[in-house]
């Protein structure tokens, strides 16, 4: 039997996204706009369903993470319904999230980027997908599926299907694990521990050979945000949030998530569909903050693992007090994805993964509630008033990829002034366009089902409005 | 007691006198499908799945079309189940059951348990031609323990019927006409106000789809177990519990 694979880039070309770069009379790049121009609608239809029902409706949001809503979902919820959720259901929350983390930093290093880094930024467009990089490096690219799908397992074990689980609830969780898929999880362990550390070493190398990449791809000072444990750890699941600026200085910390709207607002421009957060104590758009991987590793004192500690240190080398190159999301995803498997293998001992008191009960004992947890992108909010019986009257979703919006609009302005060269656009600089948005691993690519292939549109606007020149893809 | 004799799909079967197509359908081993009907409650022919053709005995008279769970048996009846006529118009009403409210599968909490589902498996419907509503439909869980949603209603009757039939207590009706019909509580107050419901949960167990679910049911949790109905219903009839 034959086997057909096509990728048509035809069919993803219907303008999620677009870039418009405006030139000077001067012919110089004057202003970039990464406009977002899908729009889901989720906030509004979410109105009048009943709070339960949440986490299942908003997990389908996105097809890479959907367990980082069903998540912030499901905290919105405990907080509705004021209860402390049986610590077997936090524990078994945070391992899902682990798996995730894994499967979708995977998927955004190995399938999505890594055919710019091993096949290179100018090579062939046909070629730069993850089929190329299966053809050149078969290895590596089969330990980055196999890693992938050791996250998804993680994910079915518990919620019973790899994508869209609606497995977390108001007040805790629905299953939890059998022995047998701990003892299926104890045994992988080692092979993807050392794709981890492969990815790792295979990125440091490459470095050398993306000095200019790193220095361009939204290389400049903003403030970070993330989770942090009670004494500055990296969480992914709990605690509090913390910024701190490029220098590496903390500027806020303790700070409560149900506040967040005391520091974070969100400013609207007419030519996208994605808001544009910013930190409110310093305005819009001084306000600018990033959030992800690299903002986490920023933000974070400490993992807790070894290994990854041990990359932690090195990673921090590369910036002073703050890592600040987009570029380096990259190297964060990936030593984000060995904390992940370090955290994963000391918890499988505990004895919570197999318990049965997993789901507390209670009515709607508050109107309002907002859950907050590390999504693979970054931090993500959700905020939910109900009405005493618990219908919803109002949702704002605070997601990841929008917080990064202004950073990824300066990071592609960065890389069209560096690399336009005259009106004509190379495929080249469109490429490198893409890799600088691909950083950022935007839920936009996920979206999409993008192979390596954003559905891209640049537009080149003289100084009259004309169009000078367009690439679409 | 009369036997009659009639034929379904070429079947030569014996029923009872007071039996209805459906009857000696199942009791032969004819699938017909159903919605609307539930063992030991009053069929009302609301869903119109259960249609068979009735042989018109003439070449130039078409086959009648009747719902088999409300059309009794008649001596000599030639009756047809399966024919391609009736499999178009079984999946059509389906179609148009899915396309009159908002049935959202993915997020509904009797995803996996719905007999909706079940049926537009059955039939075959893998897309839906007709234009969906999209109505503005209610929600209402201001009930301590259940709630209803209105947007996966197919009007069916079922929850109508056992609490008034079974429980006595004849919460449940319906209001309105043709499309803008629904299923209300007491004189259309909301469920939590209804002084008549008893709370004992039938309802929830009669309802084919996501409609009337427990509270804090998620996604796919609405696994509802019917024999506790028929138990019910079985010992009501048989007097089984008095002395």
């Amino acid at each position: 039997m034959t086997q057909r694979i096509m990728i048509d880039p035809v069919t993803r070309i219907e303008g999620h996204a677009k870039i418009s770069i405006h030139l000077d009379d001067a012919g110089q790049v004057e202003d970039v706009r990464f406009h977002v121009t899908e729009f889901r609608g989720f906030e509004r239809f979410c109105e009048g369903r009943p709070l339960w029902e949440m986490p299942g409706i908003t997990a389908r949001i996105c097809g890479i993470c959907p367990v980082s809503h069903l998540l912030a979902s499901a905290k919105a919820g405990d907080q509705i319904l004021a209860v402390m959720v049986p610590p077997a259901a936090d524990t078994l929350r945070r391992l899902m999230n682990l798996g995730q983390i894994i499967q979708s930093h995977a998927l955004s290093f190995f399938h999505l980027s890594a055919p710019d880094f091993v096949l290179g930024m100018e090579s062939e467009p046909a070629k730069r997908n993850i089929f190329g990089l299966i053809a050149e490096d078969p290895a590596f690219a089969r330990s980055g599926i196999r890693l992938r799908q050791f996250g998804q397992e993680i994910i079915e074990m518990l919620g019973g299907q790899r994508i869209h689980p609606a497995w977390a609830t108001p007040g805790g969780v629905r299953s939890s694990l059998q022995k047998s898929d701990l003892e299926q999880i104890r045994e992988h362990l080692p092979e993807v521990r050392a794709t981890a550390i492969n990815a790792i070493g295979h990125f440091k190398r490459m470095l050398e050979q993306y000095r200019e990449e790193s220095q361009i791809f939204g290389n400049f000072s903003t403030l970070f945000l993330g989770l942090v444990g009670p004494d500055g750890a990296w969480e992914h699941y709990d605690g509090r949030l913390r910024f701190v600026d490029s220098a590496g200085n903390c500027i806020a910390e303790r700070l409560d998530p149900a506040d967040y709207k005391k520091f974070v607002g969100e400013a609207v421009e007419s030519w996208s569909y994605l808001k544009f957060p910013y930190y409110r104590p310093m305005g819009y758009p001084d306000g600018i903050y990033r959030v992800g991987p690299l903002a986490r590793l920023n933000v974070c004192s400490y993992i807790g693992t070894p290994l990854a500690d041990k990359e932690l240190r090195e990673f921090r080398s590369l910036g002073h007090g703050a890592v600040s190159s987009s570029f380096f999301y990259h190297y964060a995803r990936i030593i984000e994805i060995l904390a992940a498997i370090e955290k994963i293998e000391a918890m499988l001992d505990d004895p919570n993964l197999m318990s049965s008191r997993l789901r507390a009960s209670a009515g709607i004992n508050r109107l309002e509630g907002v859950g907050v947890s590390e999504a693979p992108r970054g931090t993500l909010f959700h905020h939910y008033h109900v009405d005493e019986h618990g219908l919803i009257k109002k949702v704002n979703l605070v997601i990841a990829t929008g917080q990064n919006n202004l950073a990824m609009n300066r990071t592609v302005a960065q890389i069209a002034r560096h690399y336009i060269r005259g009106t004509d656009i190379s495929e080249g600089m469109l490429n490198r366009i893409e890799a600088g948005i691909r950083a950022f691993d935007p839920c936009l690519s996920c979206s999409t089902h993008a192979v390596g292939m954003m559905p891209l549109h640049v537009e080149l606007i003289g100084p009259g409005g004309e169009v000078l020149d367009e690439v679409q893809r | 007691m009369t036997v009659k004799t009639l034929t379904i799909d070429d079947k030569l079967v014996s029923a009872r006198e007071q039996d209805t197509i459906l009857d000696v359908a199942r009791e032969s081993g004819i699938p017909i499908p159903t919605l609307c009907h539930l063992d030991g409650v009053k069929d009302v022919g609301a869903c119109r799945l259960c249609l068979v053709e009735i042989a018109s005995g003439s070449p130039d008279r078409p086959n009648r079309l009747q719902p088999a769970c409300v059309t009794k048996v008649v001596e000599g009846m030639v009756v047809y189940t399966a024919t391609e006529r009736l499999k178009k118009y079984r999946r059509m009403i389906v179609e148009l059951l899915f396309s009159e409210r908002n049935h959202i599968c993915s997020v509904c909490v009797a995803n996996g348990h719905c007999e909706l589902q079940d049926i537009a498996i059955t039939v075959g419907m893998d897309h839906v031609r007709y234009e969906y509503v999209s109505p503005l439909c209610e929600v209402d869980i201001t009930h301590g323990l259940f709630g209803v949603d209105q947007n996966r209603c197919i009007l069916c009757t079922r929850c109508v019927r056992v609490c008034d039939e079974i429980e006595g207590a004849h919460t449940w009706d319906v209001a309105g006409r043709g499309i803008g019909a629904r299923v209300i509580t007491d004189l259309h107050q909301s469920w939590g106000e209804a002084r008549s419901c008893t709370s004992c949960g039938k309802c929830v167990l009669a309802c084919p789809t996501g409609a009337i679910f427990r509270q804090g049911a998620t996604v796919a949790e609405m696994d509802r177990d019917r024999s506790r109905l028929s138990v019910l219903m079985t010992a009501r009839e048989k007097r089984e519990w008095i002395g």
